[in-house]
């Protein structure tokens, strides 16, 4: 910086001249930097935010399609989830209630409301409240009998809440499938939910035995149960697999799908 | 030292490559390079913001306070890889899924940092533009040649088209898995040093010591 005299110029000039390590200058740079960049952050997230909600939408959507094992690459995802009917349950009674448009209903939103949900004294999920309505999709076949039912569920791994959807057969107790769609597991180890080779492993299984107890399990070794009722637990990720055999079991049980599992064996629904 | 306009851009892409040359930002050229289309979004990530770090980071150059110029710094680019991070979310979800982690990493990239601190501060706005363009490219060529190698190979697809049939899809084709592991990006780094060194004998850095015979007393 040259040593001008500074008399003719106005305030904005002689404070860009004045060496820059000044205290005074060194706290205006950095203060009006960070409101500077956190305007312009803020403004970008609150601009996007309309596009990646309904991004989240349609990948939530596309899982459910890819548990029912009916999605295909570049297939229009909204007309494909059409074929489904949702349906909010009161997970209390096991029945269908009219009291929320099942569309819009937030599963995640009701779990935080005090009014829809309940504190858990007995917690092997690890969610802390448990909604007491959720939002199911019924798939039907062409005589409007059910073929599959999918059932949200989530709860705690190593790091992060897994969220995920299970797909049932029309007896309520046959496993069609198992995916989940938002975790922060560690990548390779607890993130392998995500391996197909390892979603295929759940296809097939029951999740409770003739006495009707549940027996499904994620582990490392076969069940006394038997085969039909294990699932291999990833190696690598003791943790995760502990929480999703928790959050499988606790969804399935009679604090979660339990009592709507029960009217659907039944042919309630 | 003049170079032209040209030579900032061409200059990083091979003779002064950021990985091969500098071998700089490593870490992430690991991670982000089993299939080509995650290289590929990455390799525009790190551009962008190169580009445009380097670039605010100039203007600001004769008005940042040396005592706190690197976290000046920091928060240039910490700010511009929140607004790739948050486009890609919005416009390139499946993919965003994936690279979501490592878009984060973007801001200790040594190659964001490097340029900013030799280049932009010493150098006018546009000249730093190019300069950070020109080492985002040059870190984005790499990354297609070693995610083009390692998809290839690794999966039998280039870009997620089928390329060589694999034997799990009915194919012919064996793929070879270690390929698609992180560690086997070190090699195939190493490898293409050794080649681009043998190619510009000029790039191989002078011994720091020399072997001498000593005679005996």
């Amino acid at each position: 910086m040259s040593d001008a005299p500074n008399q003719n110029k106005g305030p904005i000039a002689r404070f860009l001249a004045a060496p820059p390590d000044s205290v005074g200058k060194t706290v205006f740079i950095a203060v009006s930097l960070c409101l500077v960049a956190s305007m312009i952050v803020s403004a970008v997230s609150v601009a996007l935010r309309p596009l990646q909600e309904q991004n989240k939408l349609k990948d939530k959507q596309a899982n459910v399609l890819q548990v029912a094992g009916l999605f295909e690459p570049g297939m229009d995802v909204l007309e494909g989830f059409s074929v489904f009917e949702p349906q909010v349950v009161e997970l209390e009674t096991g029945t269908f209630t009219d009291a929320f448009d099942a569309a819009t209903f937030d599963d995640r939103a009701a779990a935080a409301d005090p009014e829809l949900s309940v504190r858990l004294s007995d917690d092997p999920a690890g969610i802390g409240r448990q909604t007491k309505f959720a939002t199911v999709y019924l798939l039907r076949n062409d005589d409007g009998s059910l073929d599959k039912v999918i059932l949200p569920i989530h709860g705690y791994g190593l790091w992060s809440t897994l969220y995920g959807f299970i797909a049932l057969e029309e007896n309520g107790n046959d496993i069609f499938g198992l995916q989940f769609y938002d975790h922060g597991e560690t990548p390779g180890l607890g993130a392998e939910v995500d391996n197909p080779r390892w979603k295929t492993l759940w296809g097939g299984k029951k999740l409770a035995d003739e006495d009707g107890s549940l027996q499904i399990t994620v582990a490392k070794s076969v069940p006394p149960a038997g085969v039909d009722y294990h699932v291999d637990a990833l190696a690598g990720a003791t943790l995760t697999s502990v929480g999703v055999d928790n959050l499988v079991r606790f969804w399935m049980g009679e604090a979660g799908f339990g009592p709507f599992l029960e009217n659907l064996k039944s042919g309630g629904i | 030292m003049a170079q032209t306009k040209r030579d900032l851009l061409v200059d990083p892409l091979v003779d002064n490559n950021p990985i091969t040359l500098q071998v700089l930002g490593i870490c992430s050229a690991l991670a982000v390079t089993s299939s080509l289309q995650v290289a590929f979004v990455m390799a525009l990530a790190v551009t962008a913001v190169t580009g445009f770090s380097s670039m605010f980071i100039s203007v600001l150059r004769n008005q940042i306070p040396g005592s706190i110029r690197i976290i000046v710094q920091m928060v240039i680019i910490a700010s511009l890889v929140i607004i790739v991070d948050q486009v890609l979310k919005a416009y390139a979800y499946e993919i965003s899924k994936t690279l979501s982690v490592f878009v984060g990493l973007i801001i200790t990239n040594c190659i964001v940092m490097g340029r900013a601190e030799a280049f932009a501060m010493k150098n006018p706005p546009i000249d730093s533009f190019i300069d950070g363009v020109g080492n985002g490219l040059g870190y984005g060529a790499l990354l297609l040649v070693v995610g083009f190698i390692r998809e290839l190979f690794g999966a039998g697809s280039l870009f997620g088209v089928t390329i060589l049939p694999t034997v799990n899809n009915g194919g012919w084709y064996v793929p070879n898995g270690m390929l698609l592991l992180p560690p086997s990006a070190f090699f195939i780094i190493g490898l293409l040093i050794w080649a681009v060194r043998a190619w510009k004998p000029e790039q191989v850095e002078k011994r720091e010591y020399k072997i001498q015979v000593v005679e005996g007393h």
